[in-house]
């Protein structure tokens, strides 16, 4: 049984305190928000286990710094969803605007549409899947975790790139600085097998390419100075 | 015997022997010069301003005797939990990273003893530092490195950095050497490489956005935490009226003399606003909106005495926050390190390499066997015996001035010594009544 929280009833705060108190009070249940109306932070600072399903479509930070809760739209979501996430799921239906799961620690970020760009801007450990596109500039400064995209990059994807690994099955359209194909090794295509089965992925671990950091740019050089 | 005179060799002012060496530097190394420190010109500062104190027209207060309050409410306006300070003086934030852990505690140790907040820094919290103080504002920053929901609720306040005044517009930079697998480690980064730290925020771009960024932020704690803002003294006016805009409760402004770990010197030197000069533009515009005192205002830049600090207060800040002077209460740049300074190529006062992470002092440095060498109880006491000299200055100023809260201090108080300070405080010229600007005239 869902508890439902009416935000044609219900201020965001109390939405908010409610979730809050429920994820910390580990008592494992589960919530729908209904009438969002493109509200920003919601669910956001969860800090435990708790279902939460957000019906419609979201602003700004939705899920911002999720720890432990899964949390689903069913829509659509604004600028930074799951920013910041430490842990737990969550999961868009529609698609991603701007920024989606900006210096996420971790979790996992589900993504059935499209992502918009800087997708996994600042990355720091996030597992985020796209079953579409992604916008330019995604996973720019990218330090940790795994980039999944079922469809097309758009411009300079990876720029200055850290440790993030990013897995494209369709076209990119440009590499950005310190940004290279690197080769497939078994190790990859396992992790690619995990997180496509997690996410429900229609898709195979050999048709992606992987690319990752040259690590050129890792210190200082004046011979790369036209890079930076 | 030729008896001719010669005229005495001339150096060149403007290709000086210090301007050719920079040349002959960059010759050598094709990358520009990075250091620590502030603006080292020279412009118009505190020192330019002058107190009138008490007279006919005025009564003083008598020192010692009658009190001159010097406490201070911070995050009033929206915060259930605003901050509580004995003293209008705060330490401002600094890296742990471009800082030792040691330097962290003693940072915590001090502030706390003297009744004041610390602030954390690019890098994220540590319990040196959380452990030791009782009041710390946790810095939230464009690169993010080891931000997390659990430090955001036990800090005792936010501050949003949009920018700092040795860089209005830069980055963070922390070079290799300091990468150790503690610092790694807390910025999800590999060991021994260069980090540069974004600088824009990786996920709102102008005050629209950092709006809603802010409500995020009250809504994952509660609400309880004062937000701060701080800025860079670029458009102080427009940069602080943003910052109210956007929500601030504090909004911390930063000048051109403030410190930095580690930038190009061409940016410190060249870009931003003097201290000085940013802090009647930004009371205006609190003015204007009739937040003054109900956003507090805390200037920092180049803040080393009581002076400095009743000077800031007089012209309308409601607190002033110091790094470099903290950083040379705890030991940094003592002459006792001399022979090691001059075997880095520098000497005592003007050493600032902190980015190399060779400091002597061991304040500025990730090496165990320098670190080691700052005790961090007794600079902890170093620290509080110097905040408590600039409380006991600035209240014997408030106090000639015949004011019984150092809030009540003012511009009237002030006259300056110089046009350009005269201009930029907007404070009467000495021996006049008049200031550049002045309307009417
Ligand atoms: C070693 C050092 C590290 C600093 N690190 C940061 C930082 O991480 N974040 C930040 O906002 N400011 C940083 N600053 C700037 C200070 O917060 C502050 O704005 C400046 O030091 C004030 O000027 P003052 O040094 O003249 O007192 C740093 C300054 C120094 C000296």
């Amino acid at each position: 049984m869902s508890i439902t929280l009416d935000m044609a009833q219900v201020e965001l705060r109390e939405v908010n305190t409610t979730l809050q108190a429920a994820a910390k009070a580990q008592a494992n249940e589960a919530y729908t928000i209904t009438n969002t109306r493109g509200s920003h932070a919601i669910a956001c600072g969860l800090d435990g286990p708790l279902e939460v399903t957000v019906q419609g479509s979201t602003g700004y930070y939705c899920a911002g710094m999720n720890k432990e809760a899964a949390i689903t739209v069913t829509g659509s979501t604004g600028p930074g969803v799951a920013e910041n996430m430490m842990s737990g799921v969550v999961t868009i239906e529609g698609d991603a605007s701007q920024y989606a799961g900006a210096t996420g620690h971790g979790g996992l970020l589900n993504i059935k549409g499209n992502a918009s760009s800087r997708c996994g801007i600042s990355m720091k450990g996030i597992d985020i899947v796209v079953h579409g596109n992604i916008g330019h500039m995604s996973a720019f400064m990218a330090q940790k975790g795994n980039l999944v995209v079922l469809g097309d990059a758009g411009d300079a994807l990876g720029d200055s790139l850290y440790e993030a690994r990013l897995f494209v099955r369709g076209d990119v359209k440009s590499l950005g600085a310190d940004c290279i194909e690197k080769e497939m090794r078994p190790e990859h295509i396992e992790l690619l097998a995990d997180l496509l089965a997690k996410t429900g992925a229609d898709a195979k671990p050999e048709e992606f390419k992987r690319y990752g950091s040259a690590r050129k740019l890792y210190n200082f050089n004046i011979d790369h100075a036209d890079e930076y | 015997m030729d008896h001719t005179p010669n005229t005495m060799p001339r150096q060149s002012w403007t290709f000086s022997n210090e301007t050719n060496s920079e040349i002959r530097r960059a010759a050598a190394t094709g990358i520009y010069d990075i250091r620590g420190g502030g603006a080292k010109r020279r412009v118009p500062h505190f020192d330019d301003l002058l107190f009138l104190g008490a007279s006919m027209s005025r009564y003083p207060l008598e020192g010692y005797r009658e009190k001159c309050e010097t406490s201070v409410t911070l995050g009033t306006r929206f915060a259930k939990k605003p901050i509580e300070l004995k003293i209008p003086i705060t330490i401002a934030g600094m890296s742990f990273g471009s800082l030792s852990g040691p330097a962290k505690e003693a940072l915590g140790r001090g502030a706390t003893m003297a009744g004041t907040s610390t602030t954390t820094g690019d890098g994220g919290m540590t319990e040196e530092e959380r452990g030791h103080s009782e009041k710390l504002v946790y810095q939230y920053l464009p690169s993010r490195y080891g931000m997390n929901p659990d430090d955001l609720r036990r800090a005792d306040a936010i501050e949003i950095v949009v920018g700092q005044g040795a860089k209005p517009g830069g980055g963070g930079m922390l070079l290799g050497q300091k990468i150790t697998e503690r610092v790694a480690g807390m910025r999800d980064l590999p060991e021994g490489i260069d980090q540069r730290s974004a600088c824009r925020h990786p996920d709102w771009t102008g005050p629209d956005d950092l709006e809603i960024k802010i409500l995020e932020l009250r809504e994952i704690t509660n609400w309880e935490k004062p937000i701060y803002i701080k800025v860079g003294g670029a458009r102080p006016y427009y940069d602080v009226a943003l910052a109210v805009k956007a929500g601030a409760d504090v909004v911390v402004l930063d000048g051109m003399q403030g410190g930095t770990a580690a930038t190009q010197d061409v940016f410190i030197e060249h870009v931003g606003q003097p201290t000085l000069a940013c802090i009647r533009p930004a009371v205006q515009a609190l003015q204007d909106l009739g937040m003054h005192r109900k956003v507090q205002l805390i200037i920092s830049g180049g803040i080393r005495t009581g002076a400095d600090v009743a000077k800031a207060l007089a012209l309308g800040a409601d607190a002033v926050s110091v790094g470099t002077a903290a950083l040379v209460a705890l030991g940094d740049n003592d002459p006792k390190w001399e022979a090691e300074y001059q075997k880095l190529g520098s000497t005592t006062g003007a050493y600032d390499d902190w980015h190399e992470g060779q400091d002597p002092a061991g304040i500025t440095t990730q090496d165990p066997d320098l670190m080691a060498r700052l005790d961090p109880e007794i600079a902890g006491r170093k620290l509080r015996n110097y905040l408590n000299v600039l409380t006991l200055e600035c209240q014997t100023l408030a106090r000639a001035c015949g004011k019984s809260h150092v809030h009540n201090l003012e511009p009237e108080d002030l006259c300056a010594l110089t046009m350009e300070a005269a201009a930029m405080a907007q404070v009467p010229l000495a021996g006049t009544n008049w200031y550049p600007g002045k309307p009417g005239f």
